[in-house]
């Protein structure tokens, strides 16, 4: 009777799940009338807009995956390490993002720094592009700080620093060379994660009017058929070629690990 | 007359057959050890009293009333973890009311149930703690309370004192053995640990891949044990080989020495085979009305309070020895040569 | 002496703060002040002075149905997801399922919950929109008009059907640890006293899992009430919740009064926060029996 049930759940959940990435990619075959054809790819392809928005896009994500691992590693190293009582305050604001929704974030960059402000920095091009790359810093910190902080309390932080430091080891040293290759399973783990939230990402782009993927296929969906959902089997194609590669590096690290 | 009754018990997991023809009788309020190495079936036979597994064949009976097909829960059986398995959402009271609660006896009942047990295990001012508040000794005494609580007809004990630190597995034992006996409920304790298994046991069945191999009283067990595997499992042994001289009136040579050999000699007149001597039954120095004396070196001593553990080689072979501890007369020291004295009353018979 | 250890404890205090200087800024420029901002422009008139008006404005039918609307929709897609999330996550640790079936589903529910936004807008239009292969399907095979039984995918069920693709395996991802966290001797223990399977879940089993189940609800809510792109993709500018409003408010101005917008965003907050406050009041109050 369980099983029965259980077979029941599953298979419910897996044609929910399958139909729709069935659906799209049906769909996306559709374009030539009476065959199924690989047009709406060619198309979406031959857009020199895709191959703008996309690179785009991935910049920005190397932009964020740089300043993310920039801010959040010295500080979940600082805080196990020296400042365990400013814990939770950090985590607090970690958790930030998940309550305050990124439209209301946006909102408030769009308001706090706009040309007329103390730090304009919506009146250029480069300047929203930095004010995008905070925005998406703070998207990807919940994830970021938590894959990080989970893989320093497997590594003992307060010996590794004396040893080095014994060693004669700067604190910048220590950091690129004894902690960040002591927790780059995470790190990386974080910024495939990262990756795949920010290519993907509409509203902060939108509203900030960059050229973003994400604006970019809400723009082609407004006005095509068969291009949207050729482009929503890249964007999963995309979605899970980052989560891939997130087990990957964490299985191929257990693999080590066990090794050792 | 028995209480608890399992007859040609089997348990099959695919081909692999862990239980082979178990029968075991339990009277009312006796306490039963299933002793014997991980993986020979102990716990299967507990799990399938318990309702936990089905088994592939053979019948469990309690008080006269067929429990084969009945399910865990309609069993009325108390049961003890290994690892605890308190509720840890439920205070300690809340954990032992739980099989009162599931069967909905009144709050008032089951409030003066819950003191007395919590009375009867001495932590009646922890009943409104949460498990994790507890220390695992403490936690192991309530869910030893809480099987107790519903009045089962049967205990069934599950290693529960192997998670433990030696000092409370000591001290917990001896409770349970104790509040065992004032209730009279028949209990099945599964242990892995022969001492533990002889000090608080009426009875031991001792496993092995699946079978019961020997059931007798501990004395029984440690002095008379019927296979070699028991022999082994339980206790240490000394072996030597003999020759025998007279099957009849089981006398056997040891070196230049005849021995006479309890009854149960089946070898015949000059066969080559193994007696077994336990560490105590062998004595340093010369021994008066032992029947012959070896000659051995000391090379290990070990102190360990009232008892002096000794290894010695005698013809190439080591043997150990334990010697009480006397304030007078210190231990011999390692290299140290010495006499021993042994009987062949004393001798465990290894047949095949 | 006392003295001492205080002045001493002055002086290293801000160097050890130092240390997370960079993060603390950081947090303050793009977290706390935008925040800020809003909560402050929600009470000004748009020459700066303190106002009661924009929280007054919000008092509109058209206002009040998007936040209705959008409390309903971040309700129903949270309890629908942790119900689905739970019993695909049950089924696979407690069912009985062959051992393969359950390295695949969170592999998958890692690549589902984070497949959200315009292209999963795009995956179900082509799948239950007016030329998804669904309708049609059931049109030709069956004769079944979805249109003509009412279903629309651009209103709020299809938003619902569609929000369910990332918040069931949000909720997956989750509880399927917790469930492992569940010892099988619990079980046997509850069992073995008599109780029934029933019994050992509304006892045992459920408020062990409760914080996880709420904290898991919590964060399901935050993800469908802030979620612009599916709904944006799906519908356009035209469905009335809240953050679509938002968004057409920042974009064009569409409600006039600027300070107005700043009214809307301050309501959103207000809500995550209710919802957070509520979370963590029922957490700390389900979790005395824990370290």
């Amino acid at each position: 009777m369980t099983r029965f049930f259980a077979w029941f759940a599953l298979i419910f959940g897996c044609l929910y799940f399958l139909l729709p990435l069935v659906g799209m990619t049906e769909f996306s075959l559709k374009m030539r009338r009476g065959e199924y054809s690989f047009d709406a790819y060619r198309r979406v392809f031959e857009d020199q807009r895709f191959w703008d928005t996309f690179g785009y896009s991935l910049a920005l994500s190397a932009a964020t995956i740089v300043v993310g691992v920039l801010l959040v590693v010295p500080t979940a190293y600082w805080v196990r390490l020296k400042l365990p009582q400013a814990r939770p305050f950090v985590e607090f604001v970690t958790l930030l993002p998940l309550v305050i929704p990124a439209i209301v974030l946006v909102f408030g960059y769009i308001r706090l720094y706009n040309t007329s402000s103390v730090l304009p920095l919506t009146g250029s091009a480069f300047g929203t592009d930095f004010l995008l790359t905070m925005g998406y810093t703070t998207l990807a910190l919940p994830y970021m700080y938590r894959s990080v902080d989970t893989g320093l309390r497997t590594i003992d932080v307060a010996t590794l620093t004396e040893a080095a430091q014994s060693l004669g080891a700067g604190w910048i040293t220590i950091l690129a060379r004894i902690i960040l290759p002591n927790v780059m399973v995470a790190v990386l783990s974080g910024a495939f994660l990262t990756l795949a939230i920010v290519l993907g990402e509409f509203t902060m782009a939108a509203l900030l009017n960059r050229p973003a993927f994400g604006p970019f296929m809400q723009l082609l969906g407004a006005n095509r058929a068969y291009e949207p959902p050729a482009l929503a089997v890249i964007a999963f194609a995309i979605t899970w070629g980052c989560m891939g590669l997130m087990q990957l590096v964490t299985r191929l690290s257990k693999h080590e690990r066990a090794k050792a | 007359m028995s209480f608890l009754t399992i007859s040609h018990l089997e348990k099959a997991f695919g081909s692999n057959l862990v239980v082979k023809d178990f029968n075991l009788e339990v009277a009312k309020g006796e306490f039963i050890s299933l002793l014997g190495p991980s993986g020979c079936g102990k716990t299967t036979v507990l799990r399938m009293v318990a309702g936990f597994e089905t088994p592939t064949s053979g019948s469990i009976t309690i008080g006269g009333q067929e429990v084969t097909g009945l399910k865990a829960n309609a069993r009325n059986i108390g049961m003890m973890f290994q690892a605890y398995a308190l509720f840890p959402n439920l205070t300690v009271a809340d954990n032992v009311a739980f099989g009162l609660k599931v069967k909905g006896v009144p709050r008032a009942e089951r409030e003066s149930r819950v003191s007395e047990m919590l009375n009867l295990i001495g932590l009646a001012e922890m009943a409104g703690r949460f498990p994790f508040q507890l220390s695992g000794g403490q936690q192991q005494r309530v869910a030893l309370a809480r099987a107790l609580a519903p009045s089962p007809r049967v205990l069934l004990l599950d290693e529960p004192l192997s998670a433990l630190d030696a000092k409370v597995r000591v001290s917990l034992r001896n409770e349970i053995r104790e509040i065992q006996q004032r209730l009279g409920i028949t209990t099945i304790f599964v242990t892995h640990d022969q001492e533990e298994a002889m000090s608080i046991s009426d009875r031991i069945v001792v496993m092995n891949a699946g079978i019961a191999d020997q059931v007798g009283s501990p004395f029984e067990i440690y002095n008379r044990p019927t296979t070699r595997f028991v022999a082994n499992f339980v206790g240490t042994l000394n072996t030597f080989a003999v020759k025998v001289e007279d099957s009849a009136a089981g006398k056997v040579r040891l070196g230049g020495a005849l021995l006479t050999l309890p009854p149960g000699l089946s070898a015949g007149m000059g066969a080559e085979m193994a007696i077994a001597l336990r560490p105590e039954a062998l004595r340093l120095g010369r021994e008066p009305g032992y029947e012959t004396v070896i000659k051995g070196w000391i090379e290990e001593v070990h102190f360990m309070g009232s008892i002096i553990r000794l290894r010695a080689r005698v013809a190439g072979e080591l043997v150990v020895m334990d010697t009480f501890n006397r304030a007078d007369q210190p231990p011999p020291v390692p290299g140290t040569e010495v006499e021993i004295s042994l009987s062949g009353k004393d001798a465990i018979i290894l047949n095949g | 002496m006392a003295k001492d250890t205080v002045r001493r404890a002055r002086r290293r205090l801000p160097l050890e703060w130092l240390g997370i200087l960079p993060f603390a800024i950081f947090a303050v420029l793009f977290l706390i002040l935008p925040t800020m901002r809003i909560v402050i422009g929600a009470f000004q008139t748009a020459d700066g002075s303190f106002t009661f008006q924009n929280m007054l404005d919000l008092n509109t039918p058209s206002i009040v149905n998007a936040y209705w609307t959008s409390i309903k929709l971040s309700l129903i897609t949270a309890g629908l997801g942790c119900a689905i999330g739970f019993a695909m996550a049950a089924a696979v640790v407690f069912g009985g399922l062959p051992k393969g079936v359950r390295s695949p589903l969170l592999t998958f529910s890692g690549v589902a919950s984070n497949f959200a936004g315009v292209p999963l807008a795009f995956a179900f239009i082509a799948t239950l929109g007016p030329a998804g292969l669904i309708t049609i399907w059931l049109r030709t095979e069956f004769g079944i008009n979805l249109r003509g039984m009412g279903f629309n995918l651009l209103s709020f069920w299809g938003l619902v059907i569609t929000y369910l693709f990332f918040q069931i395996p949000l909720m997956i991802l989750i509880i399927i640890p917790a469930l492992d966290g569940l010892k099988r001797e619990w079980r046997e223990a509850a069992a073995v006293l008599g109780a029934t399977g029933a019994q050992y879940w509304r006892m045992v089993a459920l408020p062990i899992l409760f914080p996880s189940l709420l904290g898991t609800f919590a964060l399901l809510f935050a993800n469908a009430f802030g979620a612009v792109a599916t709904a944006f993709a799906l519908t356009g500018p035209q469905l009335n919740i809240v953050p679509i409003k938002l968004f057409a408010q920042i974009r064009g101005d569409v409600l006039g009064n600027p300070n107005l917008g700043f009214a809307l965003a301050f309501g959103m907050i207000v809500i995550t926060v209710i919802a957070n406050t509520i979370y963590i009041v029922l957490r700390v109050r389900s979790e005395r029996w824990l370290k």
